[in-house]
């Protein structure tokens, strides 16, 4: 592949490391994804891991299924996504009610706390009731402290009693994207 | 013209040991009046997720072969999962399509492979290292017999769209209630119900 270079734009964070290990601890095999600039270093760190293998899609209804489907093979994942992708996957989501499929997925926000894009808002917006109405527990993290604690009970509570679980990283701890 | 359900029973036989993901409505039906398998995973909903839904079992079963079958119209939901499967390359996947170019559970609208969408050739254009177009009877053999290859060498992935005749046989019902078609699915692979 050709050598890239990231915008200057995109949000740098401190944690993608700690929530790299946390994933690894609880055996996550697959991220699937549509990126995202919140996500970037967990992709980047799961391309260098032999055990991690990310897997990019081109719309996130694809993450849904393909979770369940590595559930169904015995692997756990992880769907990484922004807010805007969570009204894609709308009716993707009824495999997990239907089939109390285990399932995480971590959600970057916009349009939620300081946004340049008014188009991201009305999305962003909708995120946490869409993903409510289809059944998932919603937990939105917005301190640093909270993130790994929170992502760690998410896992726990999907792969421990077929749960499914969205974790919304506000943009008060992803940061603005700076335009 | 192919008859879906002597196609899919055909490739019934020749599934050996492989684990299958049916698309909603008729293929689901097809698979199941061919026999009801423990090691089939019928969709009944979530239209667009079969071939994603199979690239994941394929991906966490590397050992295994993973069959998708299904739809026209489910496939063109999901059309873009073509990408996703040709960027992974699994060796053990195979995608059928039963393309009867109509929407079948809505009362056969038509469907756009009939006007010229052609779906082997954006399934090689994904990357797929096989893909055929399967009109007789003849090239269902072949595709059978290249479905048992990939099962003995894990030869690359397969796509394969099979025109069928427009016609509803008598529908065949797998159970609906998905936690026991997970659950009975992931017991044949040792793996415990949670």
């Amino acid at each position: 592949m050709a050598e890239v270079v990231a915008p200057k734009n995109s949000p740098k964070n401190s944690w993608g490391a700690d929530l790299f290990a946390l994933l690894k601890q609880h055996d996550v095999s697959f991220l699937p994804f549509v990126p995202d600039a919140g996500h970037a270093d967990l992709i980047a760190l799961a391309h260098a891991d032999n055990d991690m293998q990310p897997v990019v899609l081109t719309t996130e209804e694809e993450g849904v299924a393909l979770a369940c489907g590595h559930w169904l093979g015995g692997k756990k994942s992880v769907l990484l996504m922004q807010s805007s992708g969570v009204g894609n996957t709308i009716n993707m989501l009824s495999m997990l009610a239907n089939c109390r499929f285990p399932f995480v997925t971590l959600v970057t926000m916009r349009g939620e706390f300081g946004e340049f894009n008014s188009w991201q808002v009305p999305m962003g917006r909708a995120t946490p009731e869409v993903l409510a109405a289809m059944g998932l527990s919603v937990h939105t993290v917005t301190q640093e402290d909270q993130l790994v604690k929170t992502i760690d009970a998410a896992l726990y509570s999907a792969y421990a009693s077929d749960q499914q679980v969205a974790v919304l990283l506000s943009q008060q701890l992803v940061g603005r994207k700076e335009w | 013209m192919l008859q879906r359900r002597e196609v899919v029973a055909q490739i019934n036989q020749a599934r050996g040991q492989a684990l299958m993901v049916t698309g909603l409505g008729s293929s689901s039906y097809d698979l199941h009046a061919a026999g009801d398998d423990d090691r089939n995973f019928y969709l009944w909903g979530a239209m667009g997720g079969a071939a994603m839904t199979g690239l994941g079992v394929a991906m966490a079963q590397p050992e295994r072969q993973v069959i998708v079958l299904t739809g026209d119209g489910e496939m063109l939901m999901g059309i873009g999962g073509l990408a996703t499967i040709g960027v992974q390359q699994p060796d053990n996947l195979c995608v059928i399509v039963l393309d009867n170019g109509h929407y079948g559970e809505t009362g056969m609208q038509a469907s756009h492979t009939q006007f010229g969408v052609d779906l082997p050739t954006i399934a090689r254009a994904s990357g797929l290292p096989v893909s055929l177009a399967v009109e007789t009877e003849a090239e269902l053999q072949q595709l059978c017999k290249i479905i048992t290859t990939q099962a003995a060498d894990k030869s690359g992935a397969i796509f394969a769209s099979i025109k069928v005749a427009a016609e509803s046989p008598e529908r065949s019902l797998p159970i609906v209630d998905g936690v026991e078609i997970k659950n009975r699915f992931r017991r044949t692979l040792g793996l415990v119900p949670l």
